[in-house]
């Protein structure tokens, strides 16, 4: 079991290595570097060396990942081309919004998978589980940028429930953001809960045609307690690691969503990073995101490891 | 019997066209490729030309679709709006294909150490979510259409490893290449021989869905403003500009949506079809991708 | 007789579904502490009649006539609800995979608690001591260690006695076997058999044994019925089934089954079951019945009492001899040795990502030699190590020590340890045949294919020979020339294997090696297998090994056997000496597991 743990956190460790090398270089390979571009084309000879100096452009390659590497591992995030501020400073409170919205979508979206996915398992095939299974499809199927409009189209112009926009700034208290992220939170939950229940509702149907299931009712157990020690248990296993794979998408959902409502969080930030081809920015945000994803999915096999006597204990 | 049997086309657009779902799918399909071909002959107007004094107009003869807040006409900028965006999806799916299912057959084909690092650096990658990733390169490169092709090819030809090699490994242990081993082939010989006709299917597959998702990422991208740059009219990029006045004019909003989502759904009908008339498990969005 | 005298009664009983019956019109009774066979090949239905005697179809499938009593009551057309009580607690199933049959996520104690939960009034502490007392009785050792252990870290042994006794937990009056000891091994099977004889004996229960395996029935039950697809065509004591079968089906499954007593090969039962969605209109076994009447064709036969309490489905109502065995069978004379293996051992090392593991010897110093045109039977318990012995003379595990010397065209090679390392001409005279040939055969190529491709590789023939070529080869193993074009999913399991051992063939190979390739058959297409290789490599003068972990069929086509166990020969002799005399104990309790069937 330890060695099993200790091999996971290894490799979660060897993966976070490899994404700071892939970040740090995919940028160092392009032409162009963060001062050619922020600078223009007009920049005269000196000006670029001083730039260069400045953001120490001047060390070879495998000297600035090094430093850029600690110095991330420090809390110092680098200085932003554009806003000529600490990024750290800038992405602190924009990470606190992005992980509420992320918070607000799982804590609802995920129990609220799990039990339609099961519903829709049980009786497959039946008017249940076609409804769910219909709307599912369509919510993995149109792109996120659709779903939100749509979102403002019907909650917020048509019926007028809430507020389509976001208005409020990125250091607004968190309640005022838990209340701000209702419909950008919908709309993640929409698809999010569209991925997990398609992959239960699939768990739900195999095991409830195991032979162990068959057996259990072979052995008199009533329906109820099938569902409930037999089919349940087994079939929500596989979905802890579904939820850890799924949170990538969620991440990529974010930059998407906040965009369309306004969202004061890092995804949005991202977007207007790009914009303003503030590289060390986008590079910052894309390890930030990178190191999330990672450390989600190794707490989610953790979980599943816990979990599963299967994988916890040794074969004989 | 060298090499891949030819994909026996007339047999699976039968089997695909005996479903109902299929035949919907097919049907849609096959409707948005002819109008992405013929629009520049069909479209009644300049899709670039701005009329101060017809902004905002409801939809009428002149315009059917109305006009948009620039009093550009929407049915014109709808039937040219898919052009780009596929165009761009088709070339990047073709790289994504070629790179990611050699790597990955070859990964699990040689296996070991090799493929284990292959491995780890396809995972690492995909723990940074697609759009970040493009965003890095947009960032860097600037956007343009020319520039998202090879950045889309790549980002997505990582999940085709994934797949390549899944399928492969699939049928690498079983009995029957192990036979040819023994026998003496070439690895190359077993790789044409008994593996390629065993994972085309699911590889074409694949490439027809990573064609729709690309097609999502590059409206996306244009929706958020790195995509398709005007004037040239796109979907994602009509979406963004029609939201603010989403309220006055509504059909600036729709049509778009209508047409990008109806594609989206229509590929996806044509490909569940397909997988199910080849027997190949299809997986829906990959995780990551 | 009363209906009370009767545990289980079943009458006219019809399961199938919209245009098609699983089983047909079968009616039996069983009294208390009686236990009855039901002996069939796969796809006879008997597996799909023993479930609905506990009121549960598989889907797809209903009751669609007859009836199902226990104790008089009905158990067919109740809801899952009202059956609570009767499954597990009145009748309970032995299922015939405990592996897949156990809840993964739950320890052995936790499930068979559940059964006592279920079905008695014990309390909770009451239930733990139980569940050791229980696993007690079907000898597991150390319950208390065992109840707390999860599925996946039991042995198929011993996950089937935790299964017998989470059957037992409710105290049930009835007990369905579902093939109870496939996929053990010899020794496991025996002792888990004395185990099931010993239960019926001191707790009077009532059985129902469904098996495709005649030996198992012969040690567990007092009466058996044979089916085809899905009718009994057979019914009687055990005895007088066993020693005077009447029907043709019965006396075909009997002499197609391979004996210790007899050396020779056993015949096998030509053709294939007929569909279940397309059965003849007559007797369903008259296509492939050697004593077949014009009047068979055009109905249905019943099932007629042909002798004291034994009812056989047959026109002819004979009650005939079972045919002998052909004894007739060449002397084997020694030729010159075409391959030799020296002191060959195996270990398999672990690798994880970061660490490697010490190997473990799988294969200990095994030494033997083979002469041209010899059969030599490998035989031994799973985990013996006779597999990897194949693969080692194959090329795909390397050993760790040991040579393999090749002796072909007058010289004498040692082979490289891996396949890739050998030379062509090597690799040609060793064929592998595997065990499964929907695996071994490429399901995306046609039959010409498969067989062109060691001629093309080997041979350099030229494509416009390929065809007659494998078209001779194909007639070679007993298949038409009209099957070359034909994919493998278009053939049965006994075809395919064909064309796997022609693809062999058409290597020209020295050495064949024939890994567990009769194991997926059903056992009337094993003896037709059996015939083939003996017949072609006596034809073409090829050496072959041939791996079993059945002692009886290796018995019937070895010329010597080499006995296998914990990766060392404990034994190698002439085939007919090693049975007849076994010098080492563990041959000997080897012979003695050999279920026979009483003459």
């Amino acid at each position: 079991m330890a060695a099993v743990l200790l091999e996971r956190i290894g490799l979660a460790l060897v993966t976070m290595v490899i994404i700071a090398v892939v970040v740090f270089f995919a940028l160092d390979l392009m032409p162009g570097d963060a001062c050619s571009v922020t600078l223009g084309r007009g920049a005269s000879d000196s000006m670029l060396a001083a730039c260069h100096a400045r953001l120490g452009l001047d060390q070879p390659p495998l000297w600035r990942f090094i430093t850029w590497a600690g110095d991330f591992l420090r809390g110092d995030l680098g200085i932003s081309m554009q806003r000529e501020r600490p990024i750290a400073e800038i992405v602190g409170w924009r990470l606190r919004n992005t992980l509420i919205l992320a918070g607000v979508t799982s804590v609802i979206g995920i129990p609220l998978a799990l039990g339609l996915g099961v519903l829709a398992g049980l009786n497959p095939e039946g008017p249940l589980d076609m409804a769910i299974s219909g709307v599912a499809i369509f919510a993995m199927t149109v792109p996120e940028f659709i779903s939100g409009t749509l979102m403002i189209l019907v909650f917020s112009v048509i019926l007028g429930w809430a507020a389509g926009v976001v208005t409020i700034g990125y250091k607004a208290p968190a309640f005022e953001l838990v209340k701000a992220s209702i419909l950008p939170a919908a709309t993640l939950i929409f698809i999010l809960a569209a991925h997990i229940l398609r992959m239960v509702r699939a768990s739900v149907v195999e095991v409830m045609q195991s032979d162990f299931v068959q057996m259990a009712r072979l052995k008199g157990a009533s329906r109820r307690r099938v569902i409930w020690h037999h089919v349940v248990p087994n079939a929500l296993l596989p979905a802890i690691s579904i939820i850890g794979l799924t949170m990538a998408w969620l991440l990529g959902g974010v930059v998407i969503v906040e965009s369309v409502f306004n969202f004061p969080g890092l995804g949005r930030l991202a977007v207007d990073a790009v914009a303003d081809q503030d590289l060390p920015l986008v590079q910052a945000i894309a390890l930030l995101f990178g190191l999330i994803y990672v450390l989600t999915n190794l707490g989610a096999d953790l979980v599943a490891l816990i979990l599963n006597p299967r994988l916890r204990t040794r074969r004989q | 019997m060298r090499g891949a049997r030819p994909l026996a086309v007339p047999q699976v657009l039968h089997d695909v066209l005996a479903q109902r779902s299929g035949r919907i799918g097919f049907v849609i399909v096959c409707l948005h490729l002819s109008v992405a071909v013929a629009a520049p002959m069909i479209a009644p107007q300049d899709p670039a030309h701005q009329d101060a004094a017809a902004m905002l107009q409801s939809p009428s003869l002149a315009h059917w679709f109305g006009t948009d807040r620039l009093g550009r006409d929407v049915f014109s900028r709808t039937l040219l709006g898919g052009r780009e965006a596929m165009l761009i999806a088709t070339l990047a799916t073709v790289i994504a294909m070629a790179w990611g299912s050699a790597l990955g057959i070859l990964a699990a084909l040689i296996g070991g150490r090799t493929d284990a690092i292959v491995m780890r650096f396809v995972d690492a990658m995909m723990s940074i979510p697609w759009i970040l990733m493009v965003m890095l390169f947009v960032a860097a490169l600037g956007s343009s259409s020319v520039a998202l092709v090879p950045v889309l090819g790549f980002s997505y030809g990582l999940s085709v490893v994934y797949l390549a090699r899944a399928a492969t490994l699939d049928f690498v242990t079983r009995d029957f290449v192990v036979a040819a081993q023994i026998r003496g082939h070439s690895r190359w010989s077993i790789a044409a021989t008994e593996l390629l006709p065993n994972v085309q299917d699911s590889l074409a597959v694949q490439g027809a869905m990573q064609w729709s998702w690309i097609l999502l990422a590059v409206s996306s991208l244009s929706f958020l403003g790195m995509g398709v740059a005007p004037p040239t009219p796109d979907w994602g990029q009509m979406i963004a500009d029609a939201r603010g006045i989403m309220q006055r004019a509504p059909w600036a909003l729709i049509w778009p949506m209508l047409a990008l989502s109806s594609l989206v759904i229509g590929m996806n009908l044509a490909v569940d079809a397909w997988a199910r008339a080849t027997g190949v498990e299809r997986n829906r969005r990959v995780p990551g991708a | 007789m009363t209906l009370s005298a009767h545990k289980l009664e079943v009458a006219n009983l019809q399961v199938g579904g919209a245009d098609f019956l699983v089983v047909d019109n079968v009616s039996f009774t069983i009294g208390q502490g009686e236990s009855f066979g039901i002996a069939g090949e796969s796809g006879s239905g008997k597996s799909t009649l023993l479930l609905s005697l506990m009121g549960m179809m598989r889907p797809g499938l209903k009751a669609i006539g007859g009836s199902v009593r226990l104790n008089g009551s009905s158990i067919l057309g109740q809801s899952d609800a009202a059956l609570v009580f009767v499954r597990g607690g009145k009748i309970a199933l032995i299922p015939q995979n405990p592996a897949t049959a156990f809840n993964p996520s739950l320890r052995i104690g936790a499930q068979i608690a559940e059964a006592l939960l279920l079905h008695s009034a014990l309390h909770q502490q009451a239930r733990a001591k139980r569940v050791f007392d229980l696993l007690e009785m079907v000898l597991l050792p150390e319950p208390a260690v065992t109840a707390g252990r999860f599925p996946h870290e039991l042995s198929g042994g011993q996950l089937q006695r935790a299964a017998i006794a989470m059957a037992l937990a409710g105290e049930p009056e009835v007990l369905l076997l579902d093939e109870p000891t496939t996929g053990l091994d010899v020794t496991t099977q025996a002792a888990l058999l004395d185990l099931l004889v010993d239960l019926r004996h001191r707790a009077k229960v009532s059985m129902v044994c469904v098996s495709h395996d005649l030996g198992v029935l012969a040690r567990l039950c007092d009466r058996i019925a044979v089916m085809y697809a899905g009718a009994v065509i057979e019914e009687g004591p055990l005895v007088s089934v066993l020693a005077r079968p009447g029907h043709p089906y019965t006396q075909a499954l009997l002499s197609s089954i391979p004996r210790l007593a007899s050396a020779g090969l056993p015949s096998p039962i030509e053709g294939s079951p007929p569909s279940l969605f397309d059965l003849p209109s007559g007797c369903c076994f008259a296509p492939r019945c050697a004593l077949v009447q014009d009047a068979c064709h055009d109905q249905r036969p019943d099932l007629k009492l042909a002798d004291k309490d034994h009812k056989i489905a047959c026109l002819r109502t004979l009650i005939a001899t079972a045919p002998v065995v052909d004894h007739s069978d060449t002397i084997f004379t020694k030729a010159a040795p075409i391959i030799a293996v020296q002191s060959l051992s195996v270990g398999f090392a672990k690798q994880g990502f970061f660490v490697r593991k010490a190997p473990k010897s799988v294969v200990d110093a095994v030494s033997f030699t083979l002469a041209k045109g010899e059969v030599l039977g490998l035989v031994g318990e799973s985990g013996s190590g006779k597999s990897t012995i194949l693969r080692a003379i194959a090329g795909l595990a390397v050993p760790t020590t040991g040579q393999i010397t090749l002796m072909s065209q007058n010289s004498a090679e040692n082979l490289a340890a891996r396949g890739t390392d050998r030379r062509l001409s090597q690799l040609r005279s060793i064929q592998l045949i595997f065990q499964n040939p929907d695996a071994s055969l490429n399901p995306r190529h046609r039959i010409i294919d498969l067989i062109a491709q060691p001629l093309l590789l080997y041979g350099r023939v030229p494509r416009s020979q390929i065809r007659a070529m494998a078209a001779n080869l194909l007639a070679e193993v007993r298949l038409g020339e009209a099957t070359l074009d034909l994919m493998p999913a278009q053939l049965s399991g006994g075809e395919r294997q064909r064309v796997a051992i022609a693809r062999a063939f058409a290597a020209k190979p020295d050495v064949l090696l024939c890994d567990e390739i009769t194991t997926s058959l059903d056992v009337s297409v094993q003896a037709a297998v059996l015939a083939l290789i003996r017949d072609l490599a006596r034809k073409h003068d090829v050496a072959a090994i041939f791996v079993s972990h059945d002692l009886a069929v290796v018995r019937s086509i070895a010329d010597r056997i080499a006995v296998l166990h914990n990766g060392r020969v404990v034994e190698i002799n002439d085939a007919q000496e090693l049975c007849a005399r076994p010098v080492d104990p563990y041959t000997k309790s080897l012979i003695g597991f050999v279920l026979e069937i009483p003459a």
